[in-house]
């Protein structure tokens, strides 16, 4: 299902950016225990996979709070988001959960930037933020999920 | 605008409110739109398969409408918990009803990771009131 609605006001981008935000937390706080429970000696692929993926996500998270600050609205503590994150942690620590996990976080960061992107586009609402620098600044978050999709799933192949 | 999950979600809950077909009429009332326009979506939907409308009866949902007004309804429930659990928002009803339609069930799924939610959602949304029935409000405004 692709979104349909456009966004109607600043309130609601501010709203759905500060989704993205808890979105990018919740990788940047899944691959960091992650990689924090990788043998990096044993595992080099994964553990630099897993470390570049949290580093990513936390840019992603500050890029999306500078767009926020322009519509004057609060961010989301990262150390909250842990806090939960860890509450309810249940993943699977074989390599194969690992990834897939990593995978799962990766496609839905995507899925959403695609569903946010088309709802700007089709909006006619009038925002607070530069509306060329809030899709540019999408758009390339999307284009670095996409290729962490691709990180991923290259090295569940070559696992295979 | 209502997206086809809202239109499921609401006939849904108005075939559980009268233990029977939904009037187009009382859907049309729960999405606050013209009977004209639910009429309208009530027909794409019936091509699509997801219910059976019969004139002077009311609609009926096909088991594949049941399960995408279900999915529909968890994604709404989640949406509700992560704006008062996670973002602390007061209005968490008015504002998942603008959110429902604008978050995918993939994004859905990952907020749920980092919510409470009990095993039985959906069954326990409280259709009369139109919220999450085990969301106790009160308590968690003041917990702010």
């Amino acid at each position: 299902m692709s979104l349909t609605q456009p966004i109607a006001s600043d309130h609601q981008l501010a709203r759905l950016l500060q989704i993205g935000i808890v979105l990018e937390e919740v990788v940047e706080a899944r691959a960091g225990k992650h990689a924090a429970e990788t043998d990096d000696t044993a595992d080099a692929d994964l553990a630099r996979l897993l470390e570049d993926a949290s580093a990513e996500s936390a840019q992603h998270r500050r890029q999306l709070e500078e767009l926020l600050a322009a519509l004057e609205a609060d961010t989301v503590p990262f150390e909250e988001i842990q806090t939960l994150v860890e509450a309810q942690y249940e993943a699977d620590e074989d390599f194969d959960g690992v990834l897939y996990d990593q995978l799962c976080n990766e496609e839905t960061a995507y899925k959403f930037y695609d569903d946010l992107i088309e709802s700007i586009e089709a909006s006619e609402t009038s925002f607070s933020v530069d509306r060329t620098r809030l899709l540019e600044t999408l758009r390339l978050i999307r284009e670095e999920e996409a290729e962490g999709v691709e990180d991923v799933t290259e090295l569940m192949e070559a696992r295979l | 605008m209502n997206t086809q999950a809202q239109y499921l979600k609401a006939i849904y809950l108005t075939q559980q409110q009268a233990d029977g077909p939904a009037s187009t009429g009382n859907v049309a009332d729960l999405l606050d739109v013209s009977p004209a326009s639910a009429n309208e979506m009530i027909g794409k939907l019936e091509d699509r398969g997801l219910l059976d409308h019969e004139k002077y009866k009311g609609v009926d949902l096909t088991d594949e409408g049941i399960q995408q007004a279900r999915d529909a309804l968890q994604n709404y429930c989640i949406i509700e918990r992560f704006l008062i659990e996670v973002l602390e928002v007061e209005d968490f009803r008015t504002e998942a009803k603008t959110l429902e339609g604008v978050i995918d069930e993939t994004v859905a799924e990952r907020l749920d990771t980092i919510i409470d939610r009990e095993p039985q959602c959906p069954d326990c949304f409280n259709a009369e009131d139109d919220v999450c029935g085990l969301i106790d409000v009160e308590a968690e405004v003041s917990s702010d």
